[in-house]
């Protein structure tokens, strides 16, 4: 029996996080103690909120260096929004900060104006399509049962800039400014949207996480 | 960009929120908050709406009490299981401990109205704990003297806060959104109020969800485009669903005697179902959630 673990550090919707993984059959729990943490076969790490105060509570329960080597022992991670901010080296909001520095890169804020300089509001909040990266489909990823430039759900007033291009497999645009959707490196796949919000469309994300958790291959498209 | 019909360059993003208002368990309907209608079982038209492409789903609970915050939430953790798209709840959340509560039910976002103007410093407080997109700050607007004042109570008590003030109060305060509701409009469906829009829109760089007096995607498409992110709708999709479904309306609401939408000059909302008005926002530019064929 696997065990999947959503970490909490506070931030957003857990429950419906666990709403999600119930629905395709994956049990989950929802904790901060490191001791769970570490003993996961899984690891969820959701989030709505400001990564700094997420930074302050991962650090203040031990949680960092119990995350950064379940990467390291090849533990299947999903990141979800903040989630997925936090993998990254660093971050701008209110000065320079720390990350769990799983990936290099950093963490900034949408520009105040998009693209044509007109205002630009702030958080980004609405469905928007999710296309592949150049040159890459999405076999072998979480989105590997979703249609190119379907759309989900997005939360989030700051998006991830990795250092390495490559982990990048999905990109979504909002306000004239591309930015990364997806990314995907070894056991770590992780989405700016949210795929516990996004319909059927965001149910596959977590049905291929669970496919991966229980040590399958990859699924093939699930009849509706 | 490619792959959506009408979506180009300079394609908007849009949302289209359903409004359900919650009393005792029925959806309900009225006119200027008030009068209310009971149309049938919430549950269904959430789903209905779901199905549909609801971009997200608003539950107001308009009575406020503690018996009917019970009733809201289980409506809404029933919702919550079977449905996986935003659920933004509201109506007589006072407190932190309220919030956690709703969330913990299922919902994303709460919004807040009365308890913000009573105590701004509340707003800050669940921005810090929540996030700020967590919390929508719900201002119900009534035109006095040629400038809109914020109510509360569902839309009887007066505050004396001019709208715009208060809007962009709340911004610095922590809301991650605004949902203006014109009290003026609200079940007449003669359209969003435009003004109140655009001033507010104009007041303030987070999104704002313009509610109250939607009759037709016209309405819809001029709301967006006076500067809302998002429309709010409420009697138009509640009575074109309620029409479409003349026939049988067995599921939808058992024992509830709707034959006031058949009296000629009831309605002052005829309807649309919320898959044509969809269609209609997006061949306009304006795109959103999307149903796979």
């Amino acid at each position: 029996m696997t065990r999947t673990v959503i970490v909490d550090f506070g931030g957003g919707n857990l429950y419906n996080v666990r709403r999600a993984c119930s629905h395709v059959g994956l049990a989950a729990d929802i904790t901060d103690e490191p001791d769970v943490v570490a003993g996961a076969d899984a690891l969820i790490l959701p989030g709505v909120g400001s990564m700094k105060h997420a930074m302050n509570r991962l650090d203040g329960r031990g949680l960092t260096p119990v995350i950064r080597d379940a990467v390291a022992r090849g533990v299947p991670i999903l990141g979800v929004c903040l989630g997925l901010q936090l993998l990254m080296e660093r971050g701008t909001e209110f000065g320079d900060y720390h990350g769990l520095d799983i990936l290099a890169g950093t963490v900034t804020r949408f520009p105040v104006t998009d693209a044509a300089g007109d205002l630009l509001r702030v958080p980004h909040i609405g469905w928007s399509p999710v296309q592949p990266a150049p040159r890459k489909d999405w076999t072998g990823t979480l989105l590997a049962t979703v249609p190119p430039a379907t759309a989900m759900y997005f939360v989030h007033s700051y998006r991830v800039e990795p250092a390495d291009p490559d982990v990048i497999v999905a990109f979504a645009e909002y306000g004239g400014y591309e930015f990364p959707a997806a990314i995907q490196a070894g056991n770590v796949f992780a989405a700016q949207f949210h795929p516990e919000r996004s319909g059927e469309a965001g149910l596959r994300v977590y049905e291929q996480f669970a496919a991966r958790v229980r040590g399958v291959a990859e699924l093939a498209p699930v009849a509706r | 960009m490619s792959g959506l019909s009408g979506h180009g360059a300079a394609a908007m993003n849009a949302r289209v929120i359903p409004r359900l208002d919650v009393k005792a368990g029925n959806l309900v309907k009225g006119i200027h908050l008030e009068g209310l209608r009971v149309l049938g079982k919430p549950e269904f038209f959430a789903r209905e709406y779901y199905e549909q492409g609801a971009d997200e789903l608003l539950f107001m609970d308009v009575v406020a009490s503690l018996y009917g915050r019970n009733n809201i939430l289980e409506i809404v953790e029933k919702t919550a299981d079977q449905i996986f798209i935003p659920l933004v709840v509201g109506g007589g959340i006072r407190s932190v401990s309220d919030i956690r509560d709703v969330l913990r039910a299922g919902a994303d976002k709460v919004t807040i109205n009365t308890a913000a103007i009573r105590r701004p410093e509340f707003i800050a407080e669940a921005s810090q704990e929540f996030g700020a997109s967590t919390i929508v700050v719900s201002i119900e607007a009534i035109k006095r003297d040629g400038k809109f004042e914020a109510y509360t109570d569902g839309g009887r008590e007066r505050t004396g806060r001019e709208v715009v003030d208060w809007a962009a109060q709340v911004v610095d305060l922590g809301a991650g959104e605004i949902l203006i509701t014109s009290v003026d409009r609200d079940g007449t469906g003669e359209g969003y109020d435009l003004e109140l829009t655009r001033l507010v829109t104009a007041a303030v760089p987070i999104p704002v969800i313009a509610s109250g007096g939607a009759g037709s995607a016209d309405h819809c498409a001029a709301a967006l485009h006076a500067g809302a992110s998002a429309v709010g709708v409420a009697s138009m999709l509640h009575y074109g669903l309620l029409r479409e479904m003349r026939v049988d309306r067995s599921g939808i609401a058992p024992e509830i005697n709707l034959h006031h939408l058949e009296r000629p000059g009831f309605a002052r909302v005829r309807g649309t179902l919320l898959s044509e008005l969809k269609t209609s926002l997006a061949e306009r530019g304006y795109y959103s959630r999307v149903i796979a064929a």
